[in-house]
């Protein structure tokens, strides 16, 4: 008996150790980056695609899930606000949702499953086959071109998936009220944008810069760090949107705390 | 032929100044010593074979030598330089001289051959118009019998057209010295002897040095002016193919059979 639990007592002890110096090997990933990204020469073509497969290529994907956060929200909410007598306040309600709070993180977590495992499997696949050595010994730096690129990248994109997804959202929102009753498009968004200040758009937005830069960088640093063996460029991308995923909850709850603090 | 070199420290002549020249080399991966006190040099103009069991140490040796793995121990003289006292800038100034051909030819998945090429060549010869740089890529893929594969991806390729193709983009540098990583690995026996041929052309025509790691002996006989053969992270043994071939210890001669 005493010997199971001190087996159980190690493995424990084990995985809090590897789970301190994996935090510690993100952080110096990310300290690398933050040296790398103002140094010369600029990689903007890379940039540029990189913009263009993260942030164009995810529009469909943000497209539906975005309309369908805002239907699904207005047809759940109606009920209830209705029992109150207080379905005139569904378009303020299901807009504030929507960018406070719904939207980024929906969006951030549809990224993750994305983008990060797509980074993640793309820069394992060739650490595999030795494309990233390739790029050193030809003297290229791959961090520059292959990470400071698609962190940037995300960094950019995500909040501007999150500002389209608010809008097709409330685009959904206004479908969803409409099944049920008879909306004016104008008077509906009339009561929309009466609903929204600067407080509820600010705070919501630079938290998407955050989520961004972490599902960037979760990606990157797992396909960077993928062991040999073609086994681990499926690890690699499956860990990425598992950490990547749990870390836009935790920046979520953080962000909440410092707004609650601040505005 | 000379049994076990590792301890031989005799200076070499001005003339025959070697261009790599690695002195005691130690590289292990936790409890495991890969390599255990290597020592060879590699002349101007010549083509050394290393042969060795898989596990050997053969290819983290030729990793040690353009920085892609760093030694626990030893020097690493490239050019006259001891590149483990380098910094990045510096190593890269020495990497540009060295052509080093992977042994899946890692090419860049994402790009066209074209891509592939010109990736390198344009971030090191900036002064290039975009018309020097195509007759460049153009003269290097015909060099290696490949001209009409310019627009093709890597996943439309072959695995001797891969090999060839990896050989252009190391050559696109004009490099001095070229490390070979099994460059025969996965060929017939027909490709296998075509890529021995270039890797001869290659030398006679730019009169590169090289280090070629392999398991094909009909490629070490063509290819080798000198061959070394690892053991237990040590040089074994070394001399000439016909030298080797006719060995006493039966282990170094299971290499010919």
């Amino acid at each position: 008996m005493n010997e199971i639990l001190t087996s159980k007592k190690e493995s424990i002890i084990t995985s809090v150790k590897e789970t301190f110096n994996d935090v510690g090997k993100v952080t110096l990933f990310a300290a690398r980056f933050f040296t790398e990204v103002l140094k010369p020469p600029y990689e903007m073509k890379e940039f540029i695609k990189q913009c263009y497969v993260i942030g164009y290529k995810s529009l469909p994907l943000v497209t539906i899930t975005g309309f369908i956060m805002g239907l699904v929200l207005t047809l759940q909410s109606r009920p209830t606000l209705a029992e109150f007598g207080a379905e005139s306040w569904l378009p303020s309600m299901v807009a504030l949702s929507l960018i406070r709070e719904i939207a980024p993180v929906i969006t951030a977590l549809i990224c993750a499953g994305k983008v990060s495992s797509g980074i993640g499997a793309e820069l394992g696949s060739m650490k595999v086959t030795e494309q990233i050595d390739a790029m050193e010994v030809s003297a290229i730096n791959p961090f520059k071109y292959l990470v400071v690129t698609r962190i940037l990248a995300t960094t950019l994109m995500i909040p501007l998936l999150v500002i389209y997804a608010d809008g097709i959202g409330i685009m959904g929102g206004y479908v969803g009220i409409n099944i049920n009753s008879d909306v004016n498009f104008y008077r509906y968004t009339s009561q929309v944008i009466e609903s929204i200040t600067f407080l509820d758009i600010f705070p919501a937005l630079i938290k998407t810069f955050f989520f961004g830069f972490f599902i960037g960088m979760i990606g990157c640093y797992k396909g960077f760090n993928a062991a040999n063996g073609t086994e681990s460029v499926g690890k690699a991308a499956n860990s990425a949107v598992v950490t990547a995923s749990l870390s836009i909850f935790i920046i979520d709850m953080l962000a909440v705390q410092i707004t609650d603090l601040f505005f | 032929m000379q049994e076990k070199p590792t301890t031989d420290t005799t200076p070499i002549s001005k003339s025959e100044a070697p261009v790599i020249e690695i002195k005691d080399l130690y590289k292990s991966f936790g409890k495991n010593e890969v390599l255990k006190g290597v020592t060879f040099s590699v002349k101007k103009g010549e083509n050394l074979v290393v042969l060795g069991k898989s596990g050997s140490g053969k290819s983290i040796a030729i990793k040690c030598l353009v920085g892609l793995v760093s030694a626990d121990k030893g020097i690493i003289n490239v050019f006259g330089t001891d590149i483990t006292k380098l910094n990045n800038n510096e190593l890269n100034e020495i990497r540009i001289r060295i052509g080093f051909l992977f042994q899946n030819a890692a090419l860049y998945d994402s790009m066209s051959v074209r891509e592939n090429l010109g990736f390198t060549l344009k971030r090191h010869a900036k002064d290039l118009s975009a018309e020097d740089l195509e007759n460049r890529i153009i003269d290097v893929l015909e060099s290696v019998g490949l001209g009409e594969a310019i627009d093709k991806m890597p996943s439309e390729l072959s695995g001797g057209m891969r090999k060839r193709i990896g050989l252009a983009r190391t050559l696109i540098l004009k490099p001095e010295i070229i490390l070979y990583d099994e460059p025969t690995t996965g060929l017939d026996t027909i490709t296998s002897r075509e890529i021995s041929e270039l890797m001869m052309e290659i030398q006679k025509k730019n009169k590169t040095s090289s280090i070629i790691i392999t398991h094909d002996m009909p490629c070490a006989k063509r290819t080798s002016d000198r061959i070394i053969i690892l053991k237990d992270g040590v040089i074994h043994i070394e001399g000439t193919y016909e030298e080797l071939e006719k060995s006493e210890d039966e282990w170094v001669r299971s290499f010919f059979i």
